[in-house]
């Protein structure tokens, strides 16, 4: 392949003679390892454009939450005519729906939750298209529940498995993107084509069947892209030819996938370093200053942060505001040895300073020891003014991942077009300890939920026959859950497949594929079972036998101390609950992994569950993730640091999320020691081999009085587990969660 | 082997000397300030006892976070230098892993051999001169300022490095003459790297209270940025 829009580059590696991005961006990237002090601020036109997208927001804030909804166009690829804000304004173009907020319906995954979520704002799906999708066409959500176990839908219903994407969207699926600028969309047709008339044989089995259907829909929804493409006046059949068209080629790509789905996680993928080689092309040809290639970055990451979804409230709450997880991975090394970190690195971070703070994209460091110092200080100083990164462990990824992964969702790393995963929330682990101790009765419904195991009777709980009980309950739970998620993906293919996200990846039967399982309740879990290992824990039975509350006598070690006694309990469940996953066949050959995730669900499942062994009152929040519960940590942060970081990530490869919050006088004495303080905390907790860490630098105080008065704090951005939310979208019981949880501070 | 008896602990220390520290807090204290927020460490019983070895194998599991940082480990309290021969056998094995060592104390000590051994050992003393008019100091913590005042011309005699840190509490220590007077003792010393003023607040009351003790400085209020700015202007830092 040659076209005149790869003039200058490097043309050495596999990318001009196949599809490999990574191959162009190696041989054509240029390192950067300065410091920030060349960074500008936000152009005229930028400020003026996110002025007039504020004022949008403040619409949508005084409507509920919802700007528009189109209520009679099922969204796809190319089913609206173009939308802008201001087209004298904009550098970057191209909306969801034909107007600014306006959100879209996605009937594919399911009718009633777009039914439920348009009436809750006040809107009413049109009559033609709920007799389609009630009569005519089957939904995602209709197939699930047509074949559901009953075991699945009791564990469904009383928390022991939840969130499960059986009513919404599973997103988490990343398309290189990247591609649509590098290669231009014909190219990627020829490919596909290539592709479909290879998926051929003497056999025609099920499978060749199902990949030649998939295979022929990505090859639509491409055509459909460059259609769209056309409608905004762009041609993008061929490759960008400069660093405005590389971004907007790239945001095509993208805006085409949150056309097509309502998915969970729409991440972004690795684009800054991609999108560096053009700017820096352009710069050496004259064609462009710093001040614009600033512009053109801020104004990505606005449309961006505009990305909406028509949710239902409960997912809101579920949730917390309204997340799309826009996942950006930024710097890294490469496996040579350089730093992946450009000066667009920088750029992309330095958008929380030119637009403000902000939950979207979200942006996500992904941290080596040996990146350049300077980048390094610069995200330390952006973690403190902003609470708006997050940070992965690159030097722990790379080595099975390589050089050219990024991050789904908030934990999920994988292979960008070349991997994916069907994600599968979570089980609750906490609930899977009371049901054995309760032989798979609810503690709070006292309905047998699983087949009855013969329940713990005695007075005191013994730790050997606990954790027998406990063993197998669990091997119940995993069997339960992987089949709830091989009928969940085998539909969500069927009947909302993703078919563009997937056009941008390599051949199907190439691609690597993880059923991504989840815990919630770990240190919940480990701290009853350490309560019943090293105190005296007493059974209080209601008059039907059922264990409703326990009393600890003595005290115990706590998970989140750096203590083996109990973290080694944690590190148990992990490897031993992964092992049982392992057990299971999965759909699609998938290969099962487990993420210490909650997000900001861990609200949500304390409620729905019982007293705990360890002292825990009904209905109180887990810790997020893979963090202590409230207060249980008491000897600093990197006490905890040093027991998050003992979960093995070899059995837990989804992801281990932890979110650390600190006032900014306990970080440090002046700006300096912070971040320098802030540089070294997480070089050591990476060498530990922590996996990832969200960093909040806020006092309690502020966010006592951002909950009594959200008006004074439009932007006020923290992270929760994996991703960040705009702290007054949260529910109350959210912002009361956040703020009892442990903020690291000095008496 | 003997064992010291420990209050606490604080994994990312970061006020308490140079870099990051790991912090022990040392269970016991014999002087009785009032502004103490740390008032459960006063008592010489309490605390959870840890041997050498069970203190040096939890210090090392921070050493990746302190090291790069230019950071170390901090010895406060209670009062570390009640528990002397400890802190010898501690210090001593810090020094050998190249360990930087800080002791937050309040110098109210005879400069015995044994305290002189200390203070060859630890790197860097962090010393509290509760306030330099014996007067108030007296009613304030107990105890007259002198041997504090000697302990930090013994350290400044051999070159020791030292940091002073003034707790400032509003209509007690903050009187203009005081740290006048202590901006001209300091200025005598020789080897005073940092002085820093620690602004009063009332956030160990709560601890006064569960173990049943009325809270002696109900009646003042935390010093602010204002009173602490004053300050320093005074002390010209």
């Amino acid at each position: 392949m040659d076209f005149k829009e790869w003039n200058d580059f490097n043309k050495s590696g596999e990318w001009t003679k196949e599809i490999d991005v990574r191959s162009f961006i190696q041989a054509n990237y240029i390192p950067y390892e300065g410091d920030s002090s060349f960074l500008v601020g936000a152009t005229d036109k930028t400020q003026k454009l996110w002025d007039k997208v504020l004022a949008l927001y403040k619409k949508e804030t005084e409507n509920n939450g919802v700007l528009d909804v189109d209520t009679k166009t099922p969204s796809g690829i190319n089913r609206y005519a173009p939308g802008y804000v201001d087209k004298n304004l904009e550098e970057i173009v191209g909306l969801q729906t034909d107007a600014p907020l306006k959100r879209a319906i996605m009937p594919n995954g399911g009718i009633r939750i777009v039914e439920k979520s348009c009436e809750s704002y006040g809107y009413k799906v049109d009559e033609n298209i709920e007799y389609i999708y009630h009569n005519l066409r089957r939904t995602h959500n209709d197939g699930v529940f047509a074949v559901y176990t009953p075991e699945i839908r009791a564990a469904r219903s009383s928390h022991l498995i939840t969130g499960l994407p059986d009513g919404y969207g599973r997103g988490r699926i990343i398309g290189d993107y990247r591609r649509v600028a590098l290669y231009g969309v014909d190219v990627l047709i020829e490919n596909k084509k290539e592709e479909f008339s290879l998926l051929d044989s003497e056999e025609m089995t099920e499978n060749l069947i199902r990949q030649r259907e998939e295979v022929n829909d990505q090859i639509l929804a491409l055509n459909e892209l460059k259609q769209m493409a056309e409608s905004y006046g762009f041609d993008i059949s061929r490759p960008a030819s400069n660093a405005k068209e590389a971004f907007q080629w790239l945001y095509f790509g993208y805006l085409a996938a949150i056309k097509d789905q309502n998915g969970a996680a729409m991440s972004l993928g690795r684009t800054s370093t991609f999108l560096d080689i053009y700017i820096e092309r352009d710069m050496k040809n004259g064609l462009l200053d710093e001040t614009a290639a600033q512009e053109l970055m801020d104004q990505f990451v606005m449309k961006l942060r505009m990305v909406r979804f028509l949710r239902a409230p409960e997912y809101n709450s579920l949730f917390s505001g309204d997340p799309v997880w826009v996942t950006e991975s930024i710097g890294g090394m490469g496996v040579d040895g350089r730093t992946l970190v450009t000066k667009n690195s920088f750029r992309v971070l330095h958008t929380l300073v030119n637009l403000g703070p902000a939950p979207e994209p979200n942006l996500t460091v992904l941290w080596s020891k040996n990146l350049p110092e300077g980048f390094k200080k610069f995200c330390a100083e952006i973690s403190i003014k902003t609470s708006s990164i997050q940070y992965e462990n690159d030097d722990l990824m790379r080595v099975t991942l390589g050089d050219d992964y990024g991050i789904a969702c908030c934990v999920s790393a994988m292979k960008i077009g070349k991997q994916m995963q069907f994600f599968g929330a979570r089980a609750n682990l906490a609930k899977a300890l009371l049901y054995a101790i309760n032989g798979g009765r609810d503690e709070k419904s006292g309905k047998q939920i699983t087949p009855k195991f013969s329940p713990i009777t005695s007075e005191y709980l013994d730790y050997d026959e606990v954790m027998e009980k406990f063993d197998n309950m669990m091997e119940y739970l995993a069997k339960t859950y992987i089949k709830a998620l091989n009928m969940i993906h085998y539909m969500h293919d069927k009947y909302s497949y993703e078919a563009l996200e997937m056009a941008l990846h390599d051949k199907e039967r190439d691609i690597l594929r993880t059923m991504a399982c989840g815990i919630a309740g770990l240190s919940v879990a480990a701290d009853s079972l350490s309560a019943i290992k090293y105190a005296k824990v007493k059974v209080i039975r209601d008059d039907t036998g059922l264990a409703v509350d326990y009393e600890i006598e003595g005290d115990f070690p706590k998970y989140g101390n750096d203590d083996d006694r109990v973290d080694d309990i944690a590190v148990n469940l992990v490897k031993s609950f992964m092992k049982k996953l392992e057990k299971h066949c999965t759909y699609k050959n998938s290969r099962a992994t487990l993420s210490v995730l909650t997000i900001t669900s861990n609200v949500v499942y304390g409620k729905n569950t019982g007293n705990t062994p360890d002292g825990r009152r009904d209905g109180e929040p887990f810790g997020p993730g893979a963090n202590p519960l409230h207060g249980r940590d008491t000897n600093g942060a990197l006490a905890v640091m040093n027991t998050i970081a003992k979960l093995p990530y070899e059995y837990s490869e989804d992801g281990i999320s932890y979110t650390f919050s600190i006032s900014p006088s306990t970080l440090g004495k002046e700006e300096k020691s912070k971040v320098d303080n802030l540089v070294n905390m997480l070089d050591g907790f990476f060498a530990q081999t922590g996996h990832h860490i969200n960093v909040n630098v806020f006092d309690r105080e502020l966010l006592v009085d951002a909950m009594e008065h959200p008006e004074k704090y439009p932007q006020l951005t923290i992270r929760v587990s994996g991703y960040a939310v705009n702290f007054t979208k949260l529910t109350r019981e959210q912002q009361l969660d956040v703020i009892n949880r442990t903020i690291h501070e000095k008496i | 082997m003997s064992k010291a008896r420990i209050h606490s602990f604080e994994s990312f220390g970061t006020v308490d000397g140079p870099g990051i520290r790991f912090v022990i807090f040392m269970q016991g204290c014999a002087l009785k300030c009032k502004f103490c927020h740390n008032r459960d460490s006063w008592d010489l019983c309490g605390g959870m006892e840890y041997t050498l070895e069970e203190l040096l194998s939890k210090i090392k599991r921070y050493k990746s976070y302190f090291m790069p940082s230019g950071g170390g480990v901090t010895i406060s309290g209670g009062e570390p230098l009640l528990q002397q021969d400890f802190l010898i056998e501690l210090l001593t094995a810090l020094k050998k892993e190249k360990i930087h060592t800080a002791i937050d104390t309040s110098g109210s000590f005879d400069i015995t051999d044994k305290v002189k051994q200390i203070i060859n050992l630890a790197d860097l003393f962090l010393l509290d001169i509760k306030c330099i008019n014996d007067e108030i100091c007296k009613d304030l913590v107990g105890v007259s300022n002198k041997k504090e005042l000697n302990f930090a011309r013994y350290l400044s005699d051999i070159k020791k490095a030292m940091w002073i840190r003034q707790v400032l509490v509003p209509s007690i220590t903050d009187k203009e003459e005081d740290l006048l007077n202590l901006k001209e003792f300091i200025h005598s010393l020789n080897s005073v790297e940092k002085v820093e003023i620690l602004p009063y607040h009332d956030l160990g009351r709560f601890k006064w209270e569960s173990l049943g003790f009325t809270y002696p400085l109900a009646n003042i209020s935390p010093a602010t940025q204002q009173d602490v700015d004053r300050a320093k202007k005074i002390l010209g830092i």
